[in-house]
């Protein structure tokens, strides 16, 4: 078959063939290579096809790359559903649906396909700079749309472009309007595939050597802290998410079980309030500063024995949280022995010198207190060193840390500093989290992000409770003062922003990620509360959703009808001497041609006089004179004719 | 341009028909016309037998309209013109005759043979669209238009109207001599007095006013009535005598609107002051030593002043 199938005509094309490609090109970051490869040789086929150098395929080839298409997704994702699989069949059917265009009415379609396919990017991210990319990617299919409907308009490619921007135009007041207005639910109208929350980083349940050093290396945000009041130092910033208590000789765990009680809890002073702003991450827990207020938790969420504060589901979306805390507090676990013997389990193996050398440390101490002040003298003295790439680690782990190779990451010092309290009777415990966070000053809150995080430990000491000891404080007290990038060496690879003197810079990537803060805030999380509250804001109370169907209504009344008025109203006029001055161009060009103009010669005389001497410029000068009439005579002169006349005047050649 | 409304199709037929009886005269019969759209009235000065009777007569017969002449002579008293009221017996009261104004058209020949008393009562007519005798008003017909002829030649005995006079005429037009080709048609053709007495009405009196109410709501550009300005401000100095009042500015927009309405165009053009100027400023302009080539005058002025 050496069809050529449907194409349409030129200007239409083009812009179809722009909006399919730029809205499948983003697709092209997560999709497998093969899959956009044949996708784009789908497409550059057709464009081939529409040159006239290649006949499109035939049925049976269509139907063998349909079949060859969903025979490869399901190879690659063993299943044709879900985000990723989805994503790939409707980027192949699209390209597929270019190749058997046959009629205007395929044409249509495959726009229409392109609007959704641009939905689909937002499975993976709602940054701005996506979302400018498919305004752009819903303007040029407009435009083909446009060119296809209208094709009289197209004469020219620019053309299509102008009328579908002008009509996106007038269609942003709407679309805020219903941003704002439109009632929102208490819940998500829609669940995102659960493949797409597959590949979230931040801390897991369990740490081992390596496990932190690894997640440090990203510079992607946990969340957000934004504090009403002056923030506390950076030092006392241990934002927890974690409490460790099992250790199988390598790795921590955290205990099984929903353990929701009461923490019996001191607290002293005034709490603090901030908010948190959490970045999905699919895991229940909260990076609540120590220790929350239990009075004012917010709401779907608990706290554990341990003082971990998780919330009910796991965290799939943007959270907002407002949270309190008590930096200065007691924890008492005198009530429960039973925790208290938890937190002296160790293996019945394994490293032997470690267990020697807390019974040293135990021999000498005289108290609880004492031991562990002389574990962290021997962290400080005894040459240990701070760094993200530590020598790999055997079997007996911290033996192999503490007397070989004397260097490590958080996750190592915190790991040996509860053994060696462990093994010496002292009730430990690792808590995994973040320390310390960037302060924006553009936005007014603090950015902690994955390399942010850390592991410290708790001790519970008789009379004072679990108390917080950083060992990694005490082999480098910059990490905590002044963060990550101060604290290890030139050499660790560490993400390049968190290094980076350039001020500008910085300061360039708070200014953005303040923005982008408001955007997550007020355009992705603009939910039910947020626009409850925007309106109480605003001095209108509490409305219900019937207030904002009334308003969404009146507004949208209001906002056509501007429209309306404000395209079908003559008033925009043709400026006078403008047109004259255009006219005298025109005038100017024919005199050159030796044709001068009388000065009492009206428009009509001059033409007719033309069209006499002149006869094959007399079309072109006719229609002129006659949009020059209309605008300095007429009674209906508008910009768009006068717009519309100095571009004859500019093209007319004498 | 735009495109022509049904009542300029009718009135450029109506243009056409007069032209076969007044051959070779469209420009004037255009004018004529042009005149009683825009609610003025018509002298035409020329020598006898120039066909202004004839001109008269088909334009009425064409515009559906009811026609009177009126031979003015040295002895027409008003009441000639106006009518009398008449004692009836039977009815014990004074009843009223009409005379030969009430009508649609008059032609009023040779107004210049007739004395200024006679001649004042047309004029007073003209200009109220209203007839006053014995204490009485009554309402001329509408439309109402004048066309009134005058001789310029064997003033001997005559009064000729004095500019104040003249001003009350929106247009003051000769016909001239027709060109060879014309007058061999008129020569070889049928008795025009027959061939007006069989001419179909294109139009009538409903109509007729309706068009003009049109012609005044024809579009008039704040550039053109620069232009206007223009003419008139040249008119009161430098090379001319007398300039023009600001009476005969409105004439020359209402003139232009009619022009331009004939055209079939809903808005005024240069072109169409220029073509009407003549006709209007003419009998109102003066040379600088107070000579009255209309004509030269009139084409002296339009060509000294550039299109604004």
């Amino acid at each position: 078959m050496a069809s050529r199938g449907f194409f349409p005509p030129l200007p239409a094309g083009h812009w179809l063939f722009a909006g399919i490609v730029l809205v499948l090109a983003p697709h092209a970051l997560h999709l497998p290579p093969w899959l956009s490869a044949l996708a784009f040789a789908m497409i550059a086929w057709r464009w081939a096809a529409a040159a006239g150098r290649l006949p499109l395929p035939g049925k049976w080839i269509l139907l063998l790359l349909l079949a060859g298409s969903a025979a490869g997704i399901l190879l690659q994702y063993r299943t044709l559903f879900g985000r990723d699989a989805g994503v790939a069949m409707l980027t192949l059917m699209l390209a597929l649906k270019l190749l058997e265009m046959r009629s205007y009415r395929d044409a249509l379609l495959t726009v229409f396909l392109g609007y959704f396919l641009v939905i689909t990017h937002f499975f993976y991210t709602q940054d701005i700079p996506l979302a400018v990319y498919l305004f752009a990617v819903v303007l040029v299919l407009s435009s083909a749309l446009v060119a296809l409907n209208h094709p009289a308009s197209a004469r020219h490619w620019r053309r299509p472009l102008k009328l579908s921007a002008l009509m996106l135009a007038q269609a942003v007041p709407v679309m805020l309007l219903l941003f704002v207005l439109f009632p929102r639910l208490g819940g998500p109208l829609w669940g995102m595939p659960s493949d797409a929350f597959s590949a979230k980083s931040g801390l897991s349940e369990t740490i081992s050597p390596g496990s932190i050093s690894e997640l440090v290396q990203s510079d992607a945000v946990a969340f957000r802290a934004q504090f009403e009041d002056t923030p506390p130092a950076a030092s006392s910033l241990y934002w927890r998410a974690l409490v460790l208590e099992n250790f199988d000789g390598r790795s921590w765990g955290r205990q099984r079980g929903r353990q929701e009680a009461q923490p019996a809890l001191e607290t002293a002073g005034k709490p603090i309030a901030y908010t948190l702003t959490i970045e999905p991450h699919d895991k229940p827990w909260i990076f609540a500063l120590e220790v929350p207020d239990p009075q004012a938790l917010p709401p779907d969420t608990f706290l554990t024995r341990n003082l971990q504060l998780l919330a009910n589901k796991p965290m799939q979306r943007l959270t907002r949280l407002n949270l309190s805390a008590y930096l200065d507090h007691r924890v008492a676990a005198d009530a429960v022995p039973s925790q208290l013997k938890h937190a002296l389990q160790l293996p019945e193996q394994g490293n032997p010198q470690a267990r020697e050398l807390a019974l040293r440390l135990r021999s000498e101490a005289g108290s609880d207190a004492e031991v562990v002040a002389r574990a962290l003298a021997l962290f400080r003295e005894q040459g240990y060193s701070y760094t993200l790439t530590p020598p790999l680690l055997g079997k007996n782990s911290i033996d192999e840390f503490l007397f070989a190779t004397r260097s490590g990451f958080c996750e190592h010092y915190a790991s040996a500093f509860t053994f060696l309290m462990r093994a010496a009777g002292v009730p430990a415990r690792i808590v995994a989290g973040y320390q310390g966070g960037e302060f924006n000053p553009a936005g007014g809150y603090f950015i902690v992000r994955q390399s942010d995080a850390h592991a410290w430990s708790e001790v519970w000491l008789e009379g004072r409770g679990w108390v917080r000891v950083d060992p990694t404080a005490a082999v480098s007290a910059s990490r905590i003062q002044n963060g990550i990038a101060s604290a290890l060496s030139a050499g660790e690879p560490l993400p390049f922003l968190l290094r980076t003197n350039m001020a500008w810079l910085k300061q360039l990537r708070q200014q953005w990620d303040a923005v982008s803060t408001y955007w997550d805030l007020w355009v992705l999380g603009f939910n039910q509360e947020q626009q409850i509250g925007l309106f109480a804001r605003l001095g209108f109370g509490i409305v219900s959703w019937r207030e904002l169907v009334w308003g969404l209504a009146i507004g949208l009344g209001v906002a056509l009808g501007l429209i309306a008025a404000f395209t079908l109203w003559p008033g925009r006029r043709a400026a006078p001497d403008k047109v004259q001055a255009l006219y005298l161009r025109f005038c100017g060009k024919l005199e050159k041609a030796g044709l001068a103009r009388l000065p009492s010669e009206g428009p009509l005389d001059f033409a007719q006089r033309i069209r006499v001497l002149r006869p094959e410029l007399a079309d072109d000068a006719d229609a002129l004179v006659r949009r020059y009439i209309a605008l300095r005579y007429g009674a209906h002169a508008t910009a768009e004719m006068q717009r519309l006349f100095a571009a004859q005047v500019r093209r007319f050649r004498a | 341009m735009d495109t022509a409304t049904p009542l300029a199709v009718m009135l450029e037929s109506a243009v056409r028909q007069v032209g076969q009886i007044v051959l070779g005269k469209e420009r004037e019969i255009r004018l004529a016309l042009a005149c009683v759209l825009a609610r003025g009235h018509l002298l035409i000065e020329d020598l006898p037998g120039m066909g202004k009777t004839t001109l008269a007569h088909a334009l009425a017969q064409t515009l559906g309209l009811q026609f009177h002449r009126i031979q003015f002579t040295a002895d027409l008293l008003p009441a000639d013109i106006l009518g009398v009221s008449v004692f009836d017996r039977e009815r014990s009261q004074f009843v009223f005759h009409p005379g030969p104004i009430f009508a649609h058209l008059i032609l009023a020949d040779e107004v210049n043979r007739a004395t200024p008393k006679a001649q004042s009562a047309l004029l007073e007519a003209m200009e109220e669209h209203q007839v006053t005798t014995e204490g009485e008003t009554r309402p001329l017909p509408a439309p109402f238009f004048v066309i009134a002829t005058q001789n310029p030649t064997q003033q001997v005995g005559t009064f000729p109207l004095p500019e104040s006079q003249l001003d009350r005429f929106l247009m003051r037009i000769a016909l001239g001599y027709p060109d060879a080709q014309a007058e061999r048609m008129l020569l070889a053709g049928e008795d025009r007095r027959e061939m007006i007495a069989h001419m179909q009405p294109l139009l009538d009196p409903a109509s007729l006013l309706a068009a003009q109410h049109k012609v005044s709501e024809v579009f008039i550009a704040e550039a053109l009535l620069d232009y206007v300005q223009a003419l008139i401000a040249r008119s009161r100095g430098g090379k001319f005598g007398a300039g023009l009042s600001p009476r005969a500015g409105l004439a020359l927009v209402h003139a232009s609107r009619a022009w331009a309405f004939l055209a079939g165009r809903s808005q005024v053009l240069p072109e169409d002051v220029q073509a009407v100027l003549p006709a209007v400023a003419g009998h109102r302009l003066r040379g600088p030593a107070g000579e009255a080539d209309a004509e030269a005058l009139a084409q002296a002025l339009l060509a000294s002043v550039a299109i604004p």
